[in-house]
C-alpha cells in the first residue's frame, strides 16, 4: 500500500494550538496543500494577521510576515510591490478583516493588488474570547452581545465579501465552507484559483470561509458545523460571488 | 570640485533617499510634507521604484512593514498628526527589527493645530513614541545640506542596526531653499538574509514582533537593549558654535538652532558670551558635550519651538550642577532672534 | 483496501474524523494521550477503504492514508 495523505511538507509538524475541532487547522491544511501542489512553497510569502490564526507563522513552512490587527493586506502590499513574483496571501479572520481593518482590505482591492486573501469568518472575535463581531448573526450571543445581538443598537452583520466584489480590481471572491469532504474539496479548489489568478499576474481575490469557534459558540465540533450551516451560512450563502470571466 | 543645486529642504530629502537605494515609498498627504511624496511620484518611477499613495498613514506605515520585510529600503514620511496614526506600525517594525526611514515633518499641535513648522514632538520622536520598550535612531537636521546627508545615512544606519530611523524635522527645514551639494548614487545594498521572499536555498524566514513566550520576549528586549547601548555608544551626534569661551549655553536643535545662532551672533556683539550646543542625533541625545561645557557654563537654555521637552534631556546630562532655562513660541509662531536674545540678557542679568 | 496511521499524541479527541469515516470504523479510544484527550483509533483495519474523507476532516492532521 502507499502513503496516499499525510502531512504536508509545507506545514511545520509541531503542536497546534488551536482548540479540538476549530476548522481554522482544516483551512491551514488547505492553503499549504495547495502551495505544495502548485510548487511555489520557495516563492510564498504569508501575512499573518491578528487573531487565533495570529500563529500560523509557527505552522507554515515558508517566509512569513506578522502584520498587526487589521493590516495584513497593507503589509501583504509592500511585500508584493517588492517581489512582484513570489505568491502573496493574507490569512485574516473576520474581526480582523471586518472591522479593523477594513479600510485596508478595501483599499487592496480598490487597488487591485495582486494579492490572495484568505478570510475564516466564524462569526465572532475567537482569540479574545468571543465577543460580538461585525460579522455576529442578529440575536447571537457573544460576550458583549450577552443578550443577543441587538440589531437596533449594533446594526446588522456586514457583509465584506460582497462588498469586496464589487470593486473593479477584485477579480474573483467566492465564499465556502468547511463542513463535509465536498465543501473541503471546494474551498480547496477555490483557494487553488485564488492563488493561480495571482500567479498569472491578475488582481486581487478573496476566498472567505465559512468557519466555526466551538469554543466560543460554545459547542462541540460537530454541532458546530451544523450550527454553522443553520445559521451562520443563511446570512453569508455560498458561492462565487464575482468571477474572473464578469471582469472587464 | 563642488557642484552645488538650489533645492527645498523637503525635495532634498526625497533626492536624498533615492541616491541611498530607497525604491519604495509609502505615505499619506499632509501638510507641511506634501513635497516630499510629491517628488518621488514624480522620480522614483524614474529609477524603477514604486511610489504608492495609501489610504491613510496607517496603512502606509504597514506597507512599509512589509516592504522592508521584503528587504528593500523603504521610507514614509508625514507630519505630526500622520506620526502619531503610525506609532502603532513603528512598534512593530522595532520588535520584527524592519529597518526603514520615518520622515517627521513636525507641525504645531495638539490635536490638528496648524500646519506651521514647530518642535512639539521630541518627546514622542526620543521615546520611542508606540507602545513597548524601545527607541528610534532619530536624527535633526538644520539645514538642507544637513537634511540630504542625514536622509542619505540613515538608510544605512537602519540597515546597520535594523531598527527605524527617524528624521525629525519642521516646516520652515522642509520649506526653505539652500545650494546642496548630492552625495553619489548608493549602489552597493546591503544583503538581507533574514528578509522574506524568493527562498530557494534557505530554511524560510519569519518577520515578526510576536513573541508570546515572555522568557522568549525578554530575550528580545535585552537584545533590542544591548543594540540600543550600541547607537548610543556609535551614533551619538552634535554641532556647536562659540563654545569655546561661552559663559551661557543654549541647546537647540534642527530650525530653532538657526534662530539661537543669530541670536548668539547678536549678543556676542554686545560682549555677552554666549554658545550653542546643537543636538544632531536627539537619540541616542550628546550629553557628553554638556557635562563637559559644565565648569565654564552659569547657565543652559534650552530653546525649542515648543514647551520644553528636549530640556529634560539637558536636565538628565547635567543634573543639578547649573540651572536649566527654556524659552521658545509654541504653536507654529517662528520666534525671532531678539526675542531669544531678549531672554539671554534677561536671564545674564539674574545670573549675575 | 485501505489503511489509516493516526498520531495518537497529535489528536485531539475532536470526533470529526469519527463522523467523516463512512464505513464508521474510528472511534474515541477509552484511554487518554499526554493531552488529555481520548484519541481517535481504527476499530476495524478489514474495513479501511483508504477514501481519506478522515484525512480531510482532521484539523490537526494527524492522519495518514494508505491505499
Ligand atoms: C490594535 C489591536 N486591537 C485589539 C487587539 C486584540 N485582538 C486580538 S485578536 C482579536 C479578534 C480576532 O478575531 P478574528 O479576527 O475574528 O479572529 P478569530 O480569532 O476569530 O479567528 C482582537 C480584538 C489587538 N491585538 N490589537
Ligand atoms: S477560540 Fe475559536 S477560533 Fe480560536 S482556536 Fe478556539 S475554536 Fe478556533
Ligand atoms: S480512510 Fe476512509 S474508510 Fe478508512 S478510516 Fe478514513 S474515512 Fe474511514
Ligand atoms: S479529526 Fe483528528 S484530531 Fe479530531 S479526533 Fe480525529 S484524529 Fe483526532
Ligand atoms: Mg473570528
Amino acid at each position: 500500500m502507499n502513503k496516499v495523505s499525510s502531512f504536508p511538507k509545507t506545514l511545520v509538524d509541531v503542536p497546534w494550538h488551536y482548540c479540538p475541532g476549530c476548522t481554522h487547522g482544516i483551512i491551514h491544511r488547505l492553503v499549504a496543500e495547495v502551495i505544495e501542489e502548485m510548487e511555489i512553497a520557495s516563492k510564498t510569502v504569508g501575512i499573518a494577521s491578528v487573531g487565533c490564526s495570529c500563529f500560523c507563522y509557527d505552522y507554515f513552512n515558508f517566509d512569513v510576515v506578522a502584520s498587526a490587527h487589521g493590516r495584513a493586506p497593507a503589509t501583504a502590499t509592500g511585500v508584493k510591490r517588492v517581489h512582484p513574483d513570489c505568491l502573496v496571501f493574507t490569512y485574516q479572520g473576520d474581526g480582523d478583516l471586518a472591522a479593523i481593518g477594513t479600510a485596508e482590505i478595501i483599499h487592496s482591492a480598490v487597488r487591485g493588488e495582486k494579492i490572495s486573501v484568505i478570510f475564516v469568518n466564524n462569526g465572532i472575535y475567537g482569540m479574545t474570547g468571543g465577543q460580538m463581531a461585525p460579522t455576529t448573526l442578529p440575536e447571537m450571543k457573544a460576550t458583549t452581545s450577552p443578550y443577543g445581538r441587538n440589531t437596533a443598537l449594533t446594526g446588522y452583520p456586514i457583509k465584506m465579501t460582497e462588498m469586496l466584489a464589487l470593486q473593479d480590481g477584485c477579480v474573483y471572491a467566492e465564499r465556502t465552507k468547511i463542513s463535509s469532504v465536498a465543501t473541503i474539496n471546494k474551498t480547496k479548489k477555490a483557494i487553488r484559483k485564488s492563488f493561480e489568478l495571482q500567479m498569472t499576474g491578475k488582481g486581487f481575490s478573496v476566498v472567505e470561509i465559512l468557519s466555526t469557534c466551538p469554543t466560543n459558540w460554545g459547542m462541540e465540533p460537530l454541532e458546530s458545523i451544523k450550527w454553522m450551516e443553520e445559521n451562520l451560512e443563511t446570512y453569508y450563502p455560498v458561492g462565487v460571488i464575482k468571477d474572473e470571466k464578469e471582469v472587464k | 570640485m563642488t557642484n552645488k543645486i538650489l533645492m527645498k529642504g523637503s525635495e532634498a530629502i526625497a533626492e536624498a533617499a533615492i541616491l541611498s537605494g530607497c525604491r519604495y515609498f509609502f505615505g499619506y498627504p499632509i501638510t507641511p510634507q506634501n513635497e516630499i511624496p510629491e517628488y518621488l511620484a514624480k522620480h522614483l518611477p524614474k529609477v524603477g521604484g514604486t511610489f504608492l499613495q495609501a489610504e491613510s498613514e496607517i496603512s502606509a506605515i504597514y506597507m512599509v512593514l512589509g516592504g522592508a520585510a521584503a528587504g528593500a529600503r523603504v521610507m514614509t514620511s508625514s507630519s505630526s498628526p500622520g506620526i502619531s496614526l503610525k506609532q502603532e506600525g513603528i512598534s512593530y517594525m522595532a520588535g520584527a527589527e524592519a529597518p526603514c526611514v520615518i520622515v517627521n515633518i513636525m507641525r504645531g499641535g495638539p490635536g490638528l493645530g496648524a500646519i506651521q513648522g514647530a518642535q512639539p514632538d521630541y518627546w514622542q520622536a526620543t521615546r520611542g513614541g508606540g507602545h513597548g520598550d524601545y527607541r528610534l535612531l532619530v536624527l535633526a537636521p538644520a539645514t538642507v545640506q544637513e537634511a540630504v546627508n542625514l536622509t542619505y545615512q540613515a538608510f544605512d544606519l537602519a540597515d546597520k542596526y535594523r531598527n527605524p530611523v527617524m528624521i525629525l524635522g519642521d516646516g520652515i527645514l522642509a520649506q526653505i531653499m539652500e545650494p546642496v551639494e548630492l552625495p553619489e548614487a548608493n549602489m552597493q545594498l546591503p544583503e538581507k538574509a533574514w528578509a522574506v521572499g524568493k527562498n530557494e536555498n534557505r530554511p524560510r524566514n519569519i518577520v515578526s514582533s510576536s513573541y508570546p513566550k515572555v522568557y522568549e520576549l525578554e530575550q528580545v528586549n535585552i537584545r533590542l537593549h544591548e543594540r540600543y547601548a550600541q547607537i548610543k555608544k556609535n551614533e551619538v551626534r552634535w554641532d556647536s558654535y562659540l563654545t569655546e569661551d561661552a559663559e551661557y549655553v543654549i541647546a537647540s536643535y534642527g530650525s530653532a538652532a538657526r534662530i539661537a545662532k543669530a541670536a548668539i551672533k547678536m549678543a556676542r556683539a554686545e560682549g555677552i558670551k554666549v554658545g550653542l550646543i546643537r543636538p544632531i542625533s536627539v537619540w541616542p541625545f550628546p550629553a557628553e558635550p554638556f557635562q563637559r561645557i559644565i565648569p565654564q557654563t552659569k547657565f543652559f537654555l534650552s530653546f525649542e519651538m515648543c514647551t520644553g521637552q528636549m530640556i529634560d534631556d539637558v536636565r538628565l546630562a547635567i543634573g543639578n550642577e547649573r540651572p536649566v532655562y527654556h524659552y521658545g513660541r509654541l504653536g507654529g509662531v517662528i520666534p525671532l532672534p531678539e526675542e531669544l536674545l531678549a531672554k539671554i540678557k534677561e536671564l545674564v542679568k539674574e545670573a549675575k | 483496501m485501505g489503511l489509516i496511521k493516526i498520531r495518537e499524541e497529535r489528536c485531539k479527541g475532536c470526533t470529526l474524523c469519527v463522523n467523516a469515516c463512512p464505513k464508521k470504523i474510528i472511534a474515541l479510544a477509552s484511554y487518554v494521550n499526554s493531552k488529555g484527550y481520548n484519541p481517535a483509533t481504527l476499530t476495524d483495519e478489514e474495513a479501511c477503504t483508504g477514501c481519506g474523507f478522515c484525512y480531510a476532516f482532521c484539523p490537526d492532521i494527524c492522519i495518514e492514508v494508505y491505499r
